[in-house]
């Protein structure tokens, strides 16, 4: 039973990240949105947290703050809002860590 | 999959209703079944129609009442919540001695027990919130 | 009636400073009528909910601290806190309020309802969840 954890906030802004990176599981996926986009950038205090996580990015957030895909950390998958409902259903339950 | 949303925010003050709002679209597209979107804490300010937001800009209310037309979307309002923050329609006005009501199209007002009711007939809960 | 599903209710965030705490333990209650298979988890800032004494005259906001007590009443027996949680607040298992449920089965033998567990056996209590609330 894997689930699918959701982050929207920054790994600035409170502890919500690195709670979910620590209870995360093997075969759970981690799904970045609104301000946790900010997580997934390389050579930042978030990337440290997401090593040997699944960690999928939602596209339109990044866009929208002016976040190029090259600048996130290696192996993080972008997806669009199709791709969230995808992972929702992927997953046997999600976790919003507010 | 047959889903229920949960919208924790206000419009405009967080992005949970519009990550919500875009989420139950897209999953509505793919085919997916909405049992029921359910606005609790700040969320039930979703549910007035009084705000005018700038003409340049998202209209966050109108379009949850658009979708829910379109789709005919079960859109819940939590009455605890909207009384303490004032969602009222005229079920809520007559009951409490208000003089008016303001609740949106598309929007009902109903118990917690409708969230609880969503999340056992659904296949996912997915909650929006800070 | 369908299945009956686990339900899971987070608890992460302070009383007072919002309503969160105060509005997810009316979910709580209500969800009692519908005889889920019903837990509650505190960690992070969510552990400082169960704190005794807790005295809100002087902020002049209702104190619904004694409701944790009542949960027993409702069937809510399993109440996780996190221990990473507890102790990176200075906070020990006596600074919470005990809180306990009555068991029919035995007499009507009063029982812990608090289950101290690891970040670790949280994530296992986790995995095995149908629904998992959050506020």
């Amino acid at each position: 039973m894997a689930m699918l954890h959701l982050v929207n906030k920054s790994p600035f802004d409170g502890c919500n990240l690195n709670t979910a990176a620590t209870v995360m599981k093997g075969g759970d996926e981690l799904l970045l949105i609104e301000d946790g986009v900010y997580g997934a950038m390389k050579n930042s205090k978030g990337a440290a947290l997401l090593d040997g996580l699944k960690v999928s990015v939602l596209g339109p957030d990044l866009a929208a703050r002016g976040i190029p895909e090259d600048r996130l950390v290696d192996g993080a998958t972008v997806v669009d809002y199709a791709g969230f409902v995808d992972l929702v259903e992927a997953n046997d339950k999600v976790q919003s860590w507010l | 999959m047959k889903l229920t949303i949960q919208v924790n925010e206000g419009p405009y003050q967080h992005q949970s209703s519009d990550s919500a709002y875009n989420f139950t679209k897209a999953a509505l597209e793919k085919g997916h079944e909405i049992f029921r979107v359910f606005f609790y804490h700040d969320g039930v300010n979703n549910g007035t129609r009084l705000t005018t937001p700038p003409q340049d800009d998202r209209n966050i209310v109108e379009r949850w009442s658009a979708l829910a037309k379109e789709h005919d979307l079960d859109m819940v309002v939590c009455v605890a919540a909207a009384q303490r923050r004032g969602i009222v329609d005229e079920g809520e006005a007559e009951r409490n001695g208000k003089d008016a009501t303001n609740i949106a199209d598309g929007f009902r007002i109903s118990g917690l027990g409708q969230l609880v009711e969503g999340a056992i007939n659904s296949d996912r809960l997915v909650v929006f919130g800070d | 009636m369908s299945e009956t599903k686990k339900f899971m209710y987070l608890n992460r965030k302070a009383p007072y400073g919002t309503i969160y705490a105060w509005e997810s333990l009316e979910v709580v209650l209500i969800g009692a009528a519908f005889e889920q298979d019903v837990s509650l988890a505190f960690l992070d800032d969510g552990v400082f909910q169960l704190t005794k004494g807790q005295d809100t005259k002087g902020i002049g906001m209702k104190n619904f601290s004694p409701t944790y007590a009542a949960l027993g009443d409702y069937e809510v027996t399993k109440i996780y806190v996190e221990k990473e949680s507890l102790e990176e607040r200075g906070l020990t298992i006596d600074d919470l309020q005990h809180l306990v449920w009555e068991d029919e089965d035995e007499d009507w033998a009063e029982k812990d309802s608090i289950r101290l567990v690891s970040r670790s056996e949280l994530a296992d209590v986790l995995a095995e969840q149908d629904v998992l609330f959050n506020f």
